[in-house]
């Protein structure tokens, strides 16, 4: 009888300690994601503070260029007022595709690439994008790494209870997306 | 096909196999000289073991900066050199961790090394020939291998085999000196005479093989890091094209680091002695060759994100 008692505790206390990890695996897990989102948001941001002067400054240049300038601000106000992931998504892709071009095309004037302002933002610019890219690399395999924990049995009985609900990915941009932009620029 | 997951585990497993290994070598080296010079055996663990936890502390406070002093390196802000530090700057997005100090080595040799103790203490230090010679691409596949020695806690465990081996060698450096110069104590009784005859024969052998052995050991680890950040490195890049033309840049340049020998070589991306940079896989070497890192590169699979 008394061994019954203590195999029941020892059964008990084992329960526990696995419910506490697994606890505090899944908060790690969702930590990990919220601070890849926070990291995006942070490069996103730099964006767009990076890209008004980018465009003021090849403006002073490529006069000819109009329908580039007029693309990217109008894209980079619509990302601005996006209010969730899912909207802002595609229009960070495309504003990613319109900077391309207006690289691009920044290749047809030598005297802008000669521009140390412009050197500079341009390396600023693609630095960002980098970030950006690298920093969705990053949240992504933390939101994989999230919704296979949160699913697993027994992680499931837990995480329904804190109510965790899948993350969707921040997928790459398709390559008919990347085509219209170049079509447009032509 | 090779996964990071399946690499990254076969490393641990040998580093922590290699670290045992070292740690019995140190630990029987004490032993046998306590009782060659007449004390216990405990006695000498003791001894070996307070040698190597003084080293320790040194290296864990102080290492770090007195690599990088030892190396002439500099620590950069972003306008020094933008592109440096945005590079460093997207790879520790990339990897999740805090942004490293950033070091410049004025020198026309092509090298890179990363040191520090943990992720929060850790420094990345590039020469400015490298830096200058690489194009964007190359020069973030090389930070890219740089930031792997600091995720998988290369830099931390160079300190450790450092510290383990820097022991072995300094109480081996006791031993043949108190055998040249008869500083051995007379023993406590007549009768351990005999046993503590063997013991000396063991411990003179030891003192003689037991640095050679420890740097073997360490060389076989600093070797398996390198592959491993090798495939970190492009794991965090996606883009093993990159790596491989730095690495041809790198092991081409004809020069030879100032400030660098034979205690720090194992810390750069490719060998800074010109005459250990080329040739086959030994079990003295510090890096594997050129040929075996590229083909290792060219066998991994990349996903792209």
């Amino acid at each position: 009888m008394g061994n019954g008692v203590y195999l029941f505790v020892a059964m008990a206390a084992g329960i526990v300690v696995y419910a506490v990890y697994i606890y505090n695996t899944l908060v790690r897990r969702k930590a990990s994601v919220e601070n890849g989102w926070s990291q995006i948001d942070v490069q996103l941001k730099r964006r767009y503070d990076l890209i008004p002067n980018l465009v003021e400054t090849v403006k002073g240049y490529a006069t000819h260029e109009r329908e580039v300038f007029e693309r990217i601000a109008a894209l980079r106000s619509a990302a601005l007022s996006a209010t969730s992931p899912e909207q802002a998504a595609p229009l960070q892709n495309q504003l990613t595709g319109a900077l391309k071009s207006l690289f691009a095309v920044s290749e047809n004037y030598p005297e802008l690439k000669a521009n140390r302002n412009f050197l500079a933002l341009q390396e600023e610019l693609a630095s960002t994008e980098n970030k950006i890219a690298f920093a969705r690399q990053y949240y992504n395999d933390a939101v994989k790494a999230f919704n296979i924990a949160i699913d697993v049995f027994p992680n499931n009985l837990i995480s329904r209870r804190l109510g965790y609900e899948p993350r969707s990915m921040w997928t790459a941009e398709d390559a008919s997306e990347l085509q219209s932009v170049q079509v447009s620029w032509r | 096909m090779v996964s990071f997951e399946g690499l990254i585990e076969h490393n641990k497993r040998l580093s922590y196999l290699l670290f045992f290994l070292l740690l019995l070598l140190l630990g029987g080296l004490g032993a046998s000289v306590g009782v060659w010079w007449g004390g216990e055996w405990y006695t000498g663990l003791i001894v070996a073991s307070a040698v190597a936890v003084i080293y320790f502390l040194i290296s864990w406070y102080a290492g770090a900066s007195m690599i990088l002093s030892m190396s002439g390196a500099r620590e950069i802000r972003h306008e020094d050199a933008p592109q440096l530090w945005n590079v460093v700057e997207e790879l520790s997005i990339a990897a999740g961790l805090p942004m490293p100090k950033v070091y410049m080595i004025e020198d026309g040799a092509m090298n890179a090394f990363a040191t520090g103790r943990d992720p929060q203490h850790a420094s990345v230090a590039i020469t400015r020939g490298l830096m200058e010679k690489l194009n964007r691409e190359e020069l973030q596949a090389v930070m890219a291998h740089e930031m792997s020695h600091v995720r998988n806690y290369d830099i931390r465990f160079a300190m450790l085999m450092a510290v383990m081996v820097g022991s072995i060698v300094l109480i081996c450096d006791v031993v043949m000196r108190s055998v040249f110069f008869g500083r051995r104590r007379s023993s406590r009784s007549s009768d351990g005479g005999k046993g503590q005859a063997v013991m000396a024969v063991v411990a003179v052998v030891l003192a003689i093989l037991a640095p050679l052995l420890a740097s073997i050991i360490q060389l076989a680890v600093s070797r398996q890091r390198e592959y491993l950040a090798d495939a970190s490195a492009v794991e965090l890049t996606r883009n093993p094209a990159g790596l491989v033309s730095a690495l041809r840049k790198l092991t081409s340049d004809p020069n030879e680091l100032e400030g660098t020998s034979r205690g720090t070589q194992h810390l750069y991306i490719v060998n800074p002695l010109r005459k250990n940079k080329k040739g086959r896989d030994s079990l003295f070497s510090t890096h594997p060759s050129l040929e075996s890192r590229i083909e290792r590169i060219e066998g991994l699979s990349v996903a792209r994100a």
